[in-house]
């Protein structure tokens, strides 16, 4: 079981792919989040969090569907660390398992035809596998 | 120089004011874009996991064809200008990355991430220069109060897009200024849009348009310009009635200083009060 978790934390990091260990928990990237009012874990817990290898918190957080991709916290990280990626990383993780797509195509259907291409694309590549 | 052109899924569609009026501008400006012959759409968001290889077979394609053609690759909307960037530099910078893309592509000279991509604005700001562009101006922005909104994807990460400096940029003002206008820097220029959130978490969006809108309004923007089809949906759709600003993608307001006319973008009558 043990191992099982490790495992999963390993896979996590690789996805990442951000120097975790480098993060000093200033919090700057939180203080410049434009959606930290909405996370259940900010983006320097969810490195800290990731670092220590706290499998059941990080896969319970909403907070990767909130966050927007802006790297704002990624460009303002001192220590050239990436909570972005860390985000991403939670998010494929949880949509790369068999139906676990997290957008309902259907739903589609009652949108602006105004709607521009790449909003779809984008919704498609974060939120369904 | 060829200038190789990536319009991107939404300009040859609900862009089409953006596409236009940058390709009729370029061509009265000595640098005509030649659209790729084949390309397909970038992702829109830039893979971040390094497993995303599929993901960046589109960006990849793009790059590699512009490298064959003299490369140099043109881009106009600030989402494919964001991952044609990032993708390029996984390609230079990342050997496994660079590895499984050529391999699956069969790219008979492997590909290094030489193709030198551009933003138009950069095209404008280096190459023809704002000093000359302002000398260009037949149809001068005069009184006009226009805030520039940069918004994400134009700007960050700034290691790598190397656009302008991401807390401050200029390059939008400088270029409003070079249309004869009044730029109006306001705080939240630089600030997400929530982009894509548009279609999952509508509410969000709503709020941080709406403090954008306030942002601008409250230093007197009568108009704001933008790069990005998302950006420009979402100030507009998104936005209070209150609170409504003409948005314009910055094309349009160039062909109008320069006297240009096109289809989707009709020379507009400064309207904006
Ligand atoms: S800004 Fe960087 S160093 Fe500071 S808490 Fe966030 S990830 Fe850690
Ligand atoms: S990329 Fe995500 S976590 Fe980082 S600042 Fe933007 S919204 Fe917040």
């Amino acid at each position: 079981m043990v191992d099982k978790v490790q495992e999963q934390v390993e896979a996590l990091r690789r996805l990442a792919h951000t120097p975790l260990q480098d993060c000093i928990q200033c919090g700057r990237c939180s203080a410049g989040c434009p959606v930290a009012f909405k996370m259940d874990l900010l983006p320097h817990r969810v490195v800290w969090e990731l670092a220590q290898g706290n499998l059941e918190t990080l896969l319970k957080a909403t907070a990767p569907w909130q966050c927007v991709s802006c790297f704002a916290c990624q460009n303002r990280c001192p220590r050239g660390v990436s909570p972005a990626a860390v985000m991403e990383a939670l998010r494929l993780t949880a949509i790369r398992q068999q139906g676990a797509n997290k957008y309902d195509a259907a739903q589609l259907e009652h949108f602006d035809p105004e709607l521009p291409q790449q909003a779809l694309v984008a919704v498609f590549r974060k939120f369904n596998k | 120089m060829l200038y190789n052109y990536y319009p991107g899924c939404t300009l040859s569609t609900k862009a089409k004011a953006l596409d236009q009026a940058a390709r009729a501008c370029a061509a009265k400006l000595g640098f005509p874009l030649v659209e790729l012959p084949e390309w397909q759409c970038c992702g829109a968001v830039y893979p971040l996991a390094p497993d995303a290889i599929a993901e960046r077979l589109g960006a990849a394609r793009a790059l590699i064809s512009a490298r064959d053609k003299g490369g140099v690759l043109v881009t106009l909307c600030s989402a494919c200008h964001h991952v044609l960037k990032r993708v390029n530099d996984d390609l230079a910078r990342d050997e496994e990355i660079r590895n499984k893309v050529n391999a699956y592509l069969e790219v008979k000279e492997p590909y290094q991430g030489e193709t030198k991509v551009l933003h138009f604005l950069e095209v404008l700001r280096d190459q023809v220069g704002f000093a000359k562009l302002a000398q260009l101006v037949t149809h001068p922005l005069t009184g006009r109060k226009i805030g520039a909104y940069y918004g994400c994807m134009l700007l960050r990460p700034s290691k790598v897009l190397a656009f302008d400096d991401p807390e401050n940029p200029q390059l939008l003002e400088n270029f409003l200024q070079a249309l004869g206008a009044t730029p109006v820097r306001y705080g939240m220029r630089n600030e997400c849009c929530t982009g894509y959130m548009a279609v999952t978490n509508p509410g969000l969006c709503k709020q941080m348009v709406g403090e954008i809108l306030r942002s601008a309004r409250d230093e007197e923007a009568q108009a704001l310009i933008t790069a990005c089809p998302l950006c420009r949906y979402n100030l507009v759709a998104n936005a209070a009635p209150e609170q409504k600003v003409p948005v314009y993608y910055f094309t349009e307001l160039l062909a109008q200083a320069l006297g240009l006319q096109t289809e989707a973008a009709p020379v507009q009558a400064g309207g904006e009060g």
